[in-house]
Formats: C-alpha cells, sequence, structure tokens
C-alpha cells in the first residue's frame, strides 16, 4: 500500500464520516461542526491532488482559500445559530421551521 | 516504514471524527473537531505543504475551536442533540456507498511521485492566483460582520424602560383607535 492510498482511504473516510455526520445530525451547531470535518478532509484532497500533479503550489493556494471560505461559513453560521437560539429558544431545526403543509 | 507516521496520524483522525459526530454532547464534539485539525494539520506539514499546515492549524484548530465554545457558552447547556429522522443504518450504507465510490474512482490513480518545488505557494499565490487574494479579502470582511451578529444579542425593550411621555402618547393612540373601532359605519356615498 503506498503512501498515496493511505491518504486517498484517509480522505474518503473523513468524507464518509461528514456525510454520516449531515444525514443524523438535527442540531445547528453541530452541524458546523460536521461541516468542518468535511472541509479538513477536501483541504487534504486538494494538497494531495497538488502533490500527484506535481504542482503543489496550485494545490496549496486553493486549500489555503478554502480554509478562509470555511472559517468564514463556520463564523455566519454559528452567528445564525447564536440568533435563532435567542429566537426561537432551541437548535432543533424542524422546531425552527414555520412552513407547514 | 516511511507510511507508518500517515498510518497512524490517519487513525487517529477519523477515529476522532466519528467521535466528534457521535458525542452526545457539543463541547466534546469541538473539542475533538480541535484533535482532527491538529493532526490533518501534522499530515499536510508531512507532506510539504507547512503553510497549509501553519494555518489549519492555528484557524482550525485554534479559531474555530474558541468561536465554537463561545458560541456553547451563549445558547448554554440545551444542546442536546436530538435523533435524526434518517434511520441510521439508511444513512450508514449510503455513506459507505458514496465513500466507496470516491476511493474508488481515485485509488486506480497514478502513486504519488515525488513533488517539484518549481512554484511556492507565495508565488502561486500572488502571482497566478492573485483574485483568490481579493476573494479572501471580501470574505474575511464578511467574517467580521458575522463576528458582529454573533457577538450581538437581541435585546428586548421592558415597560420600565421607556419613558412615562412616550408610553402615555402611546395608550392615548390605542385609546384613540379602539374607540373608532366601535364608530358606527359611514352611510355610503350617493353615486352622482
Amino acid at each position: 500500500m503506498t503512501l498515496f492510498n493511505v491518504l486517498i482511504v484517509t480522505v474518503a473516510c473523513l468524507l464518509g464520516v461528514g456525510l454520516y455526520g449531515l444525514l443524523i445530525t438535527r442540531n445547528l451547531i453541530k452541524i458546523v461542526v460536521v461541516l468542518q470535518l468535511l472541509v479538513k478532509s477536501v483541504v487534504l484532497a486538494f494538497v494531495v491532488a497538488g502533490n500527484v500533479s506535481g504542482h503543489p503550489g496550485i494545490g496549496e493556494s486553493v486549500a489555503a482559500t478554502i480554509i478562509v471560505a470555511d472559517t468564514i461559513v463556520a463564523v455566519v453560521a454559528l452567528a445564525l445559530a447564536v440568533q435563532v437560539r435567542i429566537r426561537f429558544g432551541t437548535l432543533d431545526i424542524p422546531k425552527i421551521s414555520s412552513l407547514r403543509g | 516504514m516511511e507510511i507508518v507516521p500517515y498510518v497512524l496520524l490517519s487513525l487517529g483522525a477519523v477515529f476522532c471524527a466519528y467521535k466528534a459526530v457521535r458525542s452526545p454532547r457539543l463541547l466534546a464534539s469541538a473539542l475533538y473537531l480541535a484533535v482532527v485539525s491538529a493532526l490533518v494539520s501534522v499530515m499536510l506539514f508531512l507532506l510539504g505543504a507547512t503553510e497549509v499546515a501553519v494555518i489549519e492549524l492555528s484557524v482550525g484548530a485554534g479559531l474555530v475551536t474558541v468561536l465554537l465554545v463561545y458560541a456553547l457558552s451563549m445558547v448554554g447547556e440545551d444542546t442536546q442533540d436530538p435523533p435524526s429522522y434518517i434511520p441510521k443504518p439508511l444513512a450508514f450504507v449510503l455513506v459507505v456507498a458514496a465513500a466507496g465510490l470516491v476511493g474508488w474512482m481515485t485509488l486506480p490513480m497514478l502513486p504519488l511521485p515525488q513533488a517539484t518545488r518549481d512554484l511556492l505557494l507565495v508565488d502561486v499565490l500572488w502571482k497566478q492566483r492573485a483574485l483568490d487574494v481579493w476573494i479572501q479579502i471580501v470574505l474575511i470582511f464578511s467574517g467580521v460582520l458575522g463576528i458582529l451578529g454573533l457577538l450581538t444579542e437581541s435585546q428586548t425593550v421592558t415597560e420600565d424602560e421607556i419613558e412615562p411621555e412616550v408610553l402615555e402618547s402611546v395608550s392615548a393612540v390605542i385609546a384613540h383607535q379602539e374607540a373608532g373601532l366601535h364608530k358606527p359605519e359611514l352611510a355610503p356615498k350617493s353615486e352622482v
């Protein structure tokens, strides 16, 4: 088993755990945690892809951009979650839905 | 023997990720996420991406964890994760299928070659991908607005905080409107 196989299996396992968490989670803050897990696997995948293609600088620059964007997503999502908790009194997604029918 | 540290780091990262997903307490999930971020940053460092590893360690394991703990302190202890609507065996099958598809499509690729350090990250970021830098600047400003939203608590004005003159004028307007509701309706205008 080569180093590349180990890294790809790691990326696939982290993606799988993140997707599983997205499917079974209903708490808004925990969804932010699970999204962070998914993005970590994507960052690792981009760096590995840059190494494989022979241009590691490009993969690293894209990974840095992804880290910044993901952090901003986490900040905005946490702000939304806090405001939702203050306004609705819960973080459970089905309970904060005002649409019926 | 070169891959032994990577295997250990991978096992640790996947185990901590699973614990972060399945942990009933959100604070424990946030701490497990920080451990995953630290392990991934070590893997990035070993792969040669030192700048990205430093960014990941400082931002992923530091800033995001602090923000999560701060948000949890604002939200309170009522943070239990309710059971999901999707049956867990079905979710497990779907996830195994998706992750297996990723592995099946990427594993037959070429083995990891020796990366040629032709261009440094700084050169790529400032010369080839300058648009990314501008996008990052815009995103950071958006993050500042998000931080303001996170720090702002909704304030409800109590009756004691309202000045008496305003309260009297408002009550007078309400009384006037209620009196107007009981007035008999005017006769319709006669058509000319």
